[in-house]
């Protein structure tokens, strides 16, 4: 007889754990889904999984999309372990970019040394600006920040689509949806000949090492970590709580907003009317799936990346619809809810009474 | 300037007719909600309702088996999120948003094949009234079964709520799923019910707006149209009367889009697009202000796991 018990603790071990049983059960699901759909699982898998990866240029891809994940997942994991739900990470990022665009436009005819640090800045403060609306409601309006953040992200895509349709949209493009190409200054250098990765990859990184450092580091690590688990103890403890709601959501709007200068500095060099491929909400994704801990997002947001690019090359080589992307990462989020409940419950073999 | 009644009495059927889907799912939810479970899928379950409603349509040809076929599927993929939040406990806005997610997801992967196909005409009632009542006519007549159940589903939701033995044992579970399970009352059996009737009446929801309202499937048809609607159970705190007010005035925000670009006014279309979106949020702002309100009337066990120990 097997019988479910509640553990004393939750399972250190099984914390990291869950993340991987999780990504093993979605390939699984995925098997059975393809299958049904009438194609081969094992090969619908191996173009989805394997083939994007294979060879150099892959490779490059899988960072490429990997960068604004890490980026946006980092912010978002400040804003969810004081308890703050930021779902509106695309419109930061929009917004970000949307804003760093502009900087980059007026100087579109000037090369500069200090063009890229402002047009980089103006992300950041972009996305701040951004995150701060839910943020200011939620502490002095008392207004649900899960819906004015979504809410938003609507808002922020047709403030986009308007720029770059009107005032924005380039003189001599012959009315096409886009602004003019940036200046080469306003750009984030590639890294490589030929391959499209580029400089945007060391802010995530760099962003990686900060918020391990505030996490582990230092008191205001401590006071979100506290806030995260009991909101009370937080108040007993004399946290101030509004500041807080505040800064976390400033950091992960100017994480957003750096993930948007990243896409329009990069490889594009101009603002158009899709940004983002839904960056900002696969990396709540990927923040869970990387247990909120600076390094498991690392994995996390390659792992993530990848149905981005298996999506892709699944169409081409298989034709097999792109949202099956979307499907995946839908499954990895509900496996890994479902697959919590081993942190907290353990199966026990009972021999059988009779 | 002469205004023709009839076509005030046609703006006003037309504002209705876009505060269905939003009725439909926000007392849905509001039913969910008041069992204590914040459902945040409600986006996915009405894209999966919609793609479903018309691939059923298309296939088999019959309304009343795409009609509850939405509905169906609806029910089925809450089932997913009622196993998660009540079974293994997970919380309730991470699974939320997973099944939105998904539901996106799988609708495109399914609506593939529906793209462009033209819709069937969906059949209305009482149409040889339609101009009798000069005004009231275009209101009252020729709509379709489902337009008049959205607006019925309001009262029957606050009778239901308030007058009923079953209402008051939802409620009560919402309020204080540790005294309701004293009393004797299942509490995850309750809110199981509670989830997949609003997976029922948001798949409904989606139903509609790929059979009646626009009939055909576009990718991402529900559009924001689900979070308006989550937004909408809190604008009423939760009373399924003021859920029709709300509806109407963001159905009425949906149809002045295209009054005001068909005379000519010079506002950017983005903007009249964004502003549902927008006005969403200040009534928030507003609603919420007054926090001592919003405690007394939100359920008090809102988005919180119940577990009983064995």
């Amino acid at each position: 007889m097997i019988k479910i018990v509640k553990r004393d603790q939750p399972s250190k071990a099984i914390f990291f754990f869950t993340p991987v049983l999780a990504i093993f059960l979605t390939l699984i699901a995925g098997g059975i889904i393809f299958y049904i759909l009438g194609f081969k699982p094992f090969e619908a898998l191996k173009f989805f999984f394997i083939v994007p990866i294979a060879d150099k240029y892959g490779f490059s891809e899988l960072l490429l999309k990997a960068t604004p994940l890490c980026l946006i997942a980092i912010g978002l994991s400040f804003c969810f372990k004081s308890n703050n739900w930021n779902i509106g990470a695309e419109g930061q990022l929009t917004f970000g970019a949307i804003v760093s665009g502009g900087v980059a436009l007026l100087f579109y005819d000037q090369e500069g040394f200090y063009i890229l640090p402002m047009v980089i800045l103006a992300g950041a403060i972009g996305g701040m600006i951004y995150a701060s609306i839910p943020a200011i409601l939620k502490t002095y309006f008392n207004t649900n920040e899960i819906l004015v953040s979504l809410m938003l992200v609507y808002v922020s895509k047709l403030i986009l689509d308007y720029l770059v349709v009107g005032p924005w949209s380039n003189p001599e493009g012959f009315n096409f949806p886009e602004t003019r190409q940036f200046s080469d200054s306003a750009r984030l250098p590639l890294l490589f000949e030929g391959l499209r990765i580029h400089a945007g990859i060391f802010l995530a990184l760099a962003a990686v090492v900060i918020s391990w450092f505030v996490f582990y580091k230092t008191y205001l690590g401590f006071q979100m970590k506290v806030s995260g688990f009991s909101l009370k103890t937080a108040k007993y403890a004399g946290y101030k709580g509004k500041k807080m709601i505040i800064l976390v959501f400033l950091i992960s709007g100017a994480c957003a907003g750096l993930a948007g200068v990243g896409e329009i500095t990069g490889p594009i060099g101009q603002l158009h009317r899709e940004v983002s491929p839904d960056y900002g909400f696969t990396a709540i994704i990927v923040a869970f799936l990387g247990r909120l801990h600076p390094v498991g997002i690392i994995f996390a947001s390659l792992v993530v990346a990848i149905t981005y690019l298996g999506a892709e090359t699944a169409q081409i080589f298989m034709q097999i619809p792109k949202y099956t992307g979307q499907v995946f990462q839908g499954m990895i989020l509900f496996f890994l809810l479902a697959s919590d409940y081993l942190l907290f419950f353990k199966f026990k073999f009972i021999g059988t009474k009779k | 300037m002469i205004v023709d009644i009839n076509f005030v009495g046609l703006i006003i059927a037309s504002i209705m007719a876009s505060a269905v889907p939003l009725i439909l799912a926000s007392c849905g939810e509001l039913i969910t909600e008041r069992s204590g479970v914040l459902n945040l899928g409600v986006e996915g379950m009405m894209i999966i309702g919609a793609i479903s409603g018309f691939a059923l349509m298309t296939v088999t040809g019959s309304l009343i088996i795409a009609v509850f076929g939405a509905m169906l599927a609806g029910v089925l993929i809450s089932t997913i999120f009622a196993f998660l939040t009540q079974t293994l406990i997970t919380n309730h806005v991470a699974t939320g948003l997973a099944l939105t997610i998904f539901g996106i997801g799988i609708s495109a992967m399914i609506g593939k094949n529906f793209v462009g196909i033209p819709g069937k005409e969906f059949p209305v009632l009482f149409e040889g009234l339609k101009d009798t009542i000069p005004l009231l006519s275009p209101i009252l007549f020729g709509h379709s079964i489902v337009f008049y159940f959205a607006f019925a589903l309001p009262f029957i939701t606050s009778y239901f709520l308030k007058k009923t033995k079953i209402g008051l044992i939802v409620r009560a579970v919402g309020d204080s799923p540790e005294s309701a399970s004293n009393q004797g009352i299942n509490v995850r059996f309750v809110r199981y019910a509670c989830i997949l009737y609003g997976g029922a009446m948001c798949g409904l929801a989606g139903a509609y707006l790929s059979m009646i309202y626009t009939p055909q499937w576009i990718e991402n048809m529900t559009g924001g149209r689900g979070w308006i609607a989550l937004a909408l159970v809190v604008f009423s705190t939760w009373n399924p009367i003021k859920i029709l007010i709300g509806a109407m005035i963001f159905g009425g925000l949906t149809i002045i889009q295209f009054h005001m670009q068909a005379i000519g006014v010079r506002i950017p279309v983005q903007f009249l697009t964004a502003l549902p979106y927008i006005v969403t949020i200040i009534v928030l702002v507003v609603i919420s202000r007054d926090s001592r309100k919003i405690r007394l009337s939100t359920p008090s066990s809102l988005g919180k796991s119940f577990h009983k120990d064995n």
